[in-house]
């Protein structure tokens, strides 16, 4: 194994945990904050990429696509929480079964609006091409998505750390029943919360479009590494979100590359060995 | 409503289904098969879910396995259906005693997140494990056991029979546990768990012998789902499977065991007839999930009781 | 008895009722409709493809008035969702309450390894106009079902001669998708290229669900001439993508199985797809006068052009009727209907002439392929024809039956 290989895997899997942190730092908020299983999130994944598919396809421009596809699946996000979950405080299970029905019906909506066929979307020509270094190559389109992570990630963390608001959100996080009796207004910071745990998951959605397509059943393929993220990460912890992106991302990364037969259980393993020993996840608090 | 007559309406449900079987024709046969074999799988669930008030998302796991063990076993090395039944059962069993240990810990949200990540791990298992289990293509052809009787189980009404002695057996045996001291230890855990420490109970070992047992009874049901069907593959044991099966508990009541069953029946007939008529038939389901919870949070059961009282 | 018990036996006899409703009164008369019963994956990520099929076999009955020999053809669609463990179910349904005199469709692999038990079991006379596995119509032949698409590696086999005669490939890598479809195609194309003096030199496979190529192209073997690669669907729009963005678009030129570069995926794809060469039994390209009638047709229903697996659905739907015809209409003795369904041959179908063989699958020419862009499109272009390929290639089929199917690891990678 040459330092090529490595360092060529190791960036591929620092950008497919990019984009896995897009996805799972929203699934992360709206656990924590309201200890919902959501498994429309990879819903939210497919459809953003849908949406975005549709506007590149009207207006020809990628950051209209990243637009329309955040602001779209937020409004989706908002209308599940506020009519439909808001109306099941506390109760675990009725909510993830709930949102089980979302995704079916999204999945099949998805069908009948865009047909089945795959499709890519066109990415613009600033982000085409390759940055060489030697033998090294780098997709253009690999390190935006790396940078776009770093910045959505820092902008959440000022968030969450300097902020009023994140002070508010990290408070119910910790204990909502606490936080309520302080006087902090937590259905508002759950609508918040949806709206933009929503909103990230689809501009990865759109993002991701750009070298996974978008397909039927995209969905229910990239739930499961949200979930991993999570759980590895620990259940509502921003910091959990990205370490546990980045570990899922060259795990899955180098477990293709160096043992593909047994390329779950690089990814499934770990997060075992880890429940086993820390069921909250790395940085989850019970 | 006394003892005597839920065990009443249950036999009476029982002989009703095998009155009527013998004059449907084929392919309603064929569903009301499955409908008893989803059932149990159900109930197995819901002596978790229900009596103990633990939501698994892995359930199909310990059904998959079992099914698995049975179609490997019986076509790979012709093993008869003692010998499937035995490694079935056993193989669940241990299953759900290993995760039990890691799920048992957590509670509420984590627990379903732990479930769901273990259920996981069992299919990638079966999806990836192909000098095993085939992969993707699954194990065709699983041949249906001989009982040494004059009636073939390879015909549809024998099968069926088999099919509901079993889960007769198997109700009749979760029935008793969830009215023994120990279900109903279960169920003072499922109200209050600081309240059953207080009392002396080992609040741990409960949960943990509720999750096992469930685990068995998963396994009875992947058994005969293995001979009924003459297929197993990863579909089995996917989250789907886990998630279709907390919505028939949901929909028929956790907390009784005739509920599961009749959600499971309904579910299954309800699959089968709406995609017939419609292509749309998963935006129907889905449907289905929000209606349920929304409208009847308590299932078919919980909801009618209600008023009974 | 509660009010309670007697919901749930409402419910019950509400559902045996129900179900009882179901079973058709069925007309066993001889001048009644013949049924044919469909699968296909109308739902789930094949649900496209599943439409494609769907739409040849509907056009095809539609061309001929839905009538053959005095009788009405009545195609009944059953969703399989691409799930096995439905399809099975769903053939149950089709068999034993629409009583069809005959099943056809199906799309993977899996599904056809499912249904085989219950079709020879049920004894109903089957064709699989797509499910291409190998063994179906060689070492484990279902004596129900007759193939009236192809097999895996029928195309590979004259492929891998072309290569070796027309092009200065000689080591070649591959890369395909790890399951049984991915073994046969790369296993028919290392078994003849290896006889003829070729090399592979490293074999790579994905798992089903990849959706980030970027590890495995990482490893591609630079020294190699050529990359053989095998996708369907959304895989093979991304493997290209990822192909070219990799860099080893410009240095390694493109082989590919036929799926690879299928009208299903193409339109997704993007220049980078110019230029790979494949090989298959159809090709929308094709220039005969058959074809553009075909492709016109199905263009105009669908709005789409056809993939092979439309092709493979009206053909196949032909197939059943050509079988009708031979029998005067007279289905309803299975045996003979399954007699006819093994003797038909079609001299003009869309994809060339067909006969069949002892095992059960068609005779046909094979395509050589290259995508190109022509009238603004890309399109895979005829740019050779090999006529009537067997299943068993230029080997007699006794001696070919006797080696192992191709697996992960048949052939062994000597070279690797």
């Amino acid at each position: 194994m040459s330092g090529e290989f490595w360092i060529t895997q190791a960036f591929n899997g620092l950008s497919y945990g990019a984009l896995l942190f897009l996805l799972a730092s929203g699934l992360s908020l709206i656990f924590g904050v309201m200890r919902i299983v959501n498994m429309a999130h990879g819903s939210y994944f497919m459809l953003g990429g849908y949406v975005g598919l549709s506007v590149v396809w009207r207006t020809g421009s990628f950051a209209a696509a990243l637009l329309a596809g955040a602001l779209a699946l937020a409004l989706v996000g908002v209308g599940m929480e506020r009519f439909f979950l808001r109306r099941l405080p506390g109760q675990t299970l009725g909510q993830a079964l709930m949102t089980i029905g979302f995704a079916l019906i999204f999945q099949d909506l998805a069908l009948l609006i865009w047909g089945g066929d795959p499709y890519s979307i066109p990415v613009p020509a600033t982000l085409q091409g390759v940055l060489t270094a030697g033998a090294l190559r780098f997709p253009v389109y690999r390190i935006f998505i790396v940078v776009v992570a770093v910045v959505i990630g820092a902008a959440l963390w000022l968030i969450l750390d300097r902020t009023r608001v994140g002070a508010m959100l990290r408070a119910a996080v910790d204990d909502r029943e606490m936080a309520q009796g302080v006087g902090i207004h937590v259905p508002r910071i759950s609508f918040a919360v949806f709206a933009l745990g929503a909103a990230l998951a689809a501009l990865g959605g759109v993002i991701g479009a750009g070298f996974l397509g978008v397909y039927p059943g995209a969905d229910f393929e990239v739930l499961p590494y949200a979930f991993v993220v999570v759980i590895v990460g620990g259940l509502g912890s921003l910091p959990g979100a990205m370490v546990g992106s980045l570990l899922v991302g060259l795990l899955d990364n180098f477990g293709k590359a160096l043992f593909p037969e047994l390329s779950y259980f690089t990814l499934f393993a770990p997060m075992a060995l880890i429940l086993a020993l820390k069921p909250t996840g790395l940085f989850g608090r019970a | 409503m006394t003892l005597d007559r839920k065990v009443f309406a249950g036999v009476t449900a029982l002989a009703l289904a095998g009155g009527v079987a013998p004059f449907l024709p084929a392919y309603p046969l064929t569903l009301l098969t499955q409908a008893v074999i989803v059932a149990v799988f159900a109930m197995s669930l819901d002596v978790l879910l229900g009596y103990t008030g633990l939501p698994s998302l892995g359930h199909a796991a310990y059904f998959g396995i079992a099914a698995y063990a049975v179609g490997i076993l019986s076509t790979e090395h012709q093993v008869g259906l003692a010998g499937c039944l035995g490694a079935g059962l056993l193989l669940a069993t241990a299953t759900a005693a290993l995760f039990g240990l890691l799920a048992i810990r957590a509670t509420g949200t984590y627990f379903l997140m732990i479930t769901l990540a273990l259920g996981m791990v069992v299919w990638g298992l079966a999806f990836r494990w192909v000098s095993m289990t085939k992969g993707d293509n699954g194990i065709a052809g699983v041949p249906r056991p001989e009982l040494g009787l004059p009636w073939s189980l390879s015909a549809p009404l024998p099968f069926f029979y088999f099919a509901l002695v079993v889960a007769a057996l198997a109700w009749a045996a979760m029935g008793v546990l969830v009215r023994s001291p120990f279900g109903l230890g279960l169920r003072g855990i499922r109200e209050s768990e600081s309240r059953m420490r207080a009392l002396g109970y080992s609040v741990w070992l409960h949960k943990y012998l509720a999750f096992v047992i469930s685990g068995f009874f998963a396994g009875v049901a992947g058994v005969l789902w293995a001979y009924y069907n003459g297929f197993v593959g990863p579909v089995d044991v996917q989250l789907v499977t886990s998630v279709e099966t907390l919505l028939m508990v949901a929909l028929g009541g956790p907390g009784t065991l005739a509920g599961p069953a009749l959600g499971a029946t309904l579910i299954v007939f309800l699959k089968n007839f709406v995609s017939v008529y419609t292509k749309r038939w998963l935006l129907i389901l889905g449907a289905v999930y929000i209606g349920v919870i929304l409208w009847a949070p308590r299932g078919v059961l919980g909801a009618f009781r209600r008023d009974a009282r | 008895m509660g009010r309670l018990e007697v919901r749930m036996l409402a419910a019950l006899v509400l559902g045996a009722g129900l179900a009882a409703l179901q079973a058709p009164v069925v007309t066993e008369a001889q001048d009644g409709p013949i049924r044919l019963g469909m699968l296909a994956p109308l739902t789930g990520p094949f649900a496209q493809v599943g439409k494609d099929m769907v739409n040849g076999a509907e056009l095809y009955l539609d061309e001929i008035g839905r009538v053959a020999t005095g009788r009405t053809l009545e195609l009944i669609v059953e969703d399989s969702e691409g799930n096995p463990s439905t399809a099975l179910n769903k053939a149950r349904k089709l068999v034993e309450q629409d009583k069809v005199h005959v099943l056809t469709g199906g799309l993977l692999a899996n599904v056809g390894y499912a249904l085989q038990p219950y079709i020879d079991g049920q004894k109903i006379p089957a064709t699989y106009p797509v499910i291409a596995a190998d063994d179906i119509t060689q070492r484990k032949p279902a004596k129900w079902i007759v193939r009236t698409g192809w097999t895996t590696s029928q195309p590979m086999h004259p492929f891998a001669e072309w290569v070796i005669k027309h092009t200065k490939y000689r080591k070649v890598a591959t890369i395909g998708m790890d399951y049984a479809f991915g073994y046969e195609t790369v296993g028919g194309f290392q078994h003849v290229f290896e006889e003829q003096g070729g090399r592979i030199v490293q074999k790579i496979w994905t798992p089903l669900n990849t959706n980030d190529f970027a590890p495995f192209l990482a490893q591609i073997k630079r020294d190699a001439d050529a990359v053989l690669a095998l996708f369907v669907g959304r895989l093979a729009v991304q493997f290209m993508k990822q192909y070219e963005e990799s860099g080893l678009k410009g240095r390694l030129p493109l082989l590919g199985g036929g799926t690879t570069t299928d009208e299903s995926a193409l339109p997704a794809m993007g220049d980078e797809a110019i230029g790979t060469l494949t090989a298959l039994h159809y090709s929308e390209g094709l220039d005969t006068p058959q074809n553009r009638k075909f492709a016109k047709a199905f263009e105009a229903r669908a709005g789409k052009i056809p993939s092979y697996y439309s092709e493979a659905c009206y053909t196949g739907a032909r197939w059943i009727v050509e079988a009708i015809k031979a029998l005067q209409g007279r289905v309803e003795d299975r045996d003979t209907f399954l007699a006819a369904l093994r003797r038909v041959s079609i001299k003009d179908a869309a994809r060339g002439p067909m006969t069949i063989d002892a095992w059960g699958n068609p005779i046909q020419n094979i395509y050589i392929r290259r995508v190109d862009k022509v009238g603004g499109r890309l399109q895979n272009v005829v740019i050779a024809t090999v006529p009537a390929v067997s299943q068993f290639g230029k080997y007699p089929p006794e001696e070919y039956l006797k080696l192992p199917l191709y697996t992960r690891d048949y052939p062994p990678c000597k070279h690797c």
